[in-house]
């Protein structure tokens, strides 16, 4: 198995924000794989989450915009962020299976001057790891191997649900393989793909805390020095309220969160620098000193 | 004495409620429902709610329009498709979630604050064409919920100084086209 040589690449927006560490780390590390990554010209919004909540066809329309023009150079488009997977792959699903939304889209898309044909496969990055390149095959790029950093694997939800060609959609144990690749030893936790809040961190932030501590509990009770994720805003939801819920319920919590490209970019000799590490609102620094 | 139960007449229903949630694609699945309960078993927020996704489909085939539009609890789904995954009639339950938030915008006179986050989300998009994550927040906060403001001024800050909370928006290039593509796709709703 092996990358392919070339990607296209979809950031989306948290990558160009608060979560430029993962866009450093994946760039990094498919470029040290020996992968190109091109990025797509002109991106805009993936019609997440919160665009889908009041306008579903406009949703679909500005994702498809995106696979649109995707579609004129390549097949393969990589989104690093989950809400961006699913996003994307919605649109590009519904377009595919319902002819009625294609025509729409496409009476939509035809305003500016293009159209799509629906021939792009939307990819997550974690999926290039699993089937293009394969945890085998990671293992010969290692240089400095994480030994006996204890990580959990926390995959939060959209990345596995709701459909997808990764993993299981309730006991995903891919990232794990990963880790194991690098030299580290996962451990294994019951929560690793339950709901970390999303956006209700804004709106609800009690009910949000208590979903992050039950998640940090598990973590911890299962031994975790160190959650990594494939997701921008579980990244930010753990990183940023662990300490809030810990507060609130009489706990303590000192688990740094990172992304999965972070320590695989870690383990393959990058330096730090360039993964971004540091970032992290809870310091990785303590756990991960013999690595840096 | 003896509490009256809550009798709901047929012609307090809008019988032709289910016809409008299953409007979506692929949607019609709803009347499939077994009423099993799987979806509120999953859920990570139905702890907290009165009408969980089970009780809101229920509700939505009896045509309980306003009691369903007006519940605060359709805005609690987090959008994390367990419910979706697990149903063993293949309904899209989160998806049925996000048209029950989408009629509610148009028809429930009450806005939720799941309500004022999303649109100003749009909003944003619509501007730039991609978010820009924190005017987003400033305009959310101060609209619906300015405590959350100064509760969260500290991660704020903390972001701020890593440098991940960028002051300038980060808009795309073909502003004038993405807004004449938003336009044209907003009078194709279904």
């Amino acid at each position: 198995m092996a990358l392919q040589k070339e990607y296209l690449y979809y950031p989306g927006c948290s990558l160009h924000s608060s979560a430029t560490a993962y866009d450093d780390s994946s760039r990094a590390v498919l470029s040290a794989l020996g992968s190109k990554v091109v990025e797509i010209d002109d991106w805009n919004c993936c019609g997440a989450t919160a665009y889908m909540a009041i306008k579903e066809m406009t949703a679909f329309t500005i994702s498809a915009r995106n696979l649109a023009i995707a579609e004129k150079k390549g097949d393969h488009v990589v989104a690093p962020c989950s809400g961006c997977y699913v996003g994307l792959s919605k649109a590009n699903n519904y377009i595919k299976e319902f002819p009625e939304v294609q025509k729409k889209v496409n009476t939509a898309l035809a305003e500016g001057g293009l159209s799509y044909n629906g021939t792009v496969h939307v990819r997550h990055v974690m999926d290039l790891f699993v089937h293009d390149l394969g945890a085998d095959e990671l293992k010969k790029f290692i240089k400095k191997p994480l030994k006996d950093l204890k990580v959990g694997c926390y995959y939060g939800c959209q990345i596995v649900r709701p459909k997808n060609e990764i993993d299981s959609p309730e006991y995903p144990t891919t990232m794990e393989k990963l880790m194991e690749a690098c030299g580290a030893t996962p451990i294994d936790f019951v929560m690793k793909a339950f709901c970390c809040g999303g956006a209700i961190l804004g709106t609800e932030e009690a009910i949000g805390v208590r979903l992050i501590k039950n998640l940090m509990q598990s973590a911890k009770k299962n031994g975790a020095e160190i959650l990594v994720t494939p997701c921008p805003l579980c990244q930010m939801n753990l990183d940023a309220y662990q300490r809030r819920a810990a507060k609130k319920y009489g706990m303590k919590f000192d688990i740094p969160v990172l992304y999965f490209t972070q320590l695989i970019g870690l383990a393959m000799g990058i330096a730090p620098k360039k993964l971004g590490i540091g970032k992290e609102i809870v310091s990785a620094k303590s756990v991960l000193k013999q690595f840096l | 004495m003896r509490k009256q139960p809550d009798i709901q007449r047929e012609g307090h229903m809008d019988l032709g409620f289910v016809d409008e949630v299953a409007a979506i694609p692929g949607g019609e699945k709803i009347v499939d429902c077994i009423q099993c309960g799987t979806c509120s078993g999953s859920c990570p927020t139905s702890f907290l709610m009165e009408d969980s996704p089970r009780s809101l489909i229920y509700k939505v085939r009896a045509g309980l329009k306003k009691e369903v539009l007006q519940s605060p609890d359709i805005w609690l789904c987090t959008s994390c498709y367990l419910c979706y995954v697990r149903c063993p009639k293949n309904i899209k339950v989160t998806d049925i979630m996000y048209a029950l938030k989408r009629l509610s915008c148009k028809d429930s006179p009450i806005q939720r604050k799941g309500y004022h986050l999303a649109k100003s989300f749009m909003k944003v998009v619509n501007k730039y064409g991609r978010n820009q994550e924190t005017e987003l927040l400033l305009r959310f906060f101060l609209r619906a919920n300015p405590i959350g403001l100064i509760r969260n001024a500290f991660i704020g800050l903390n972001l701020f100084i890593r440098g991940r909370m960028p002051i300038f928006p980060n808009k795309i290039k073909q502003r004038k086209q993405f807004r004449a593509i938003v336009a044209r796709a907003e009078t194709l709703s279904n």
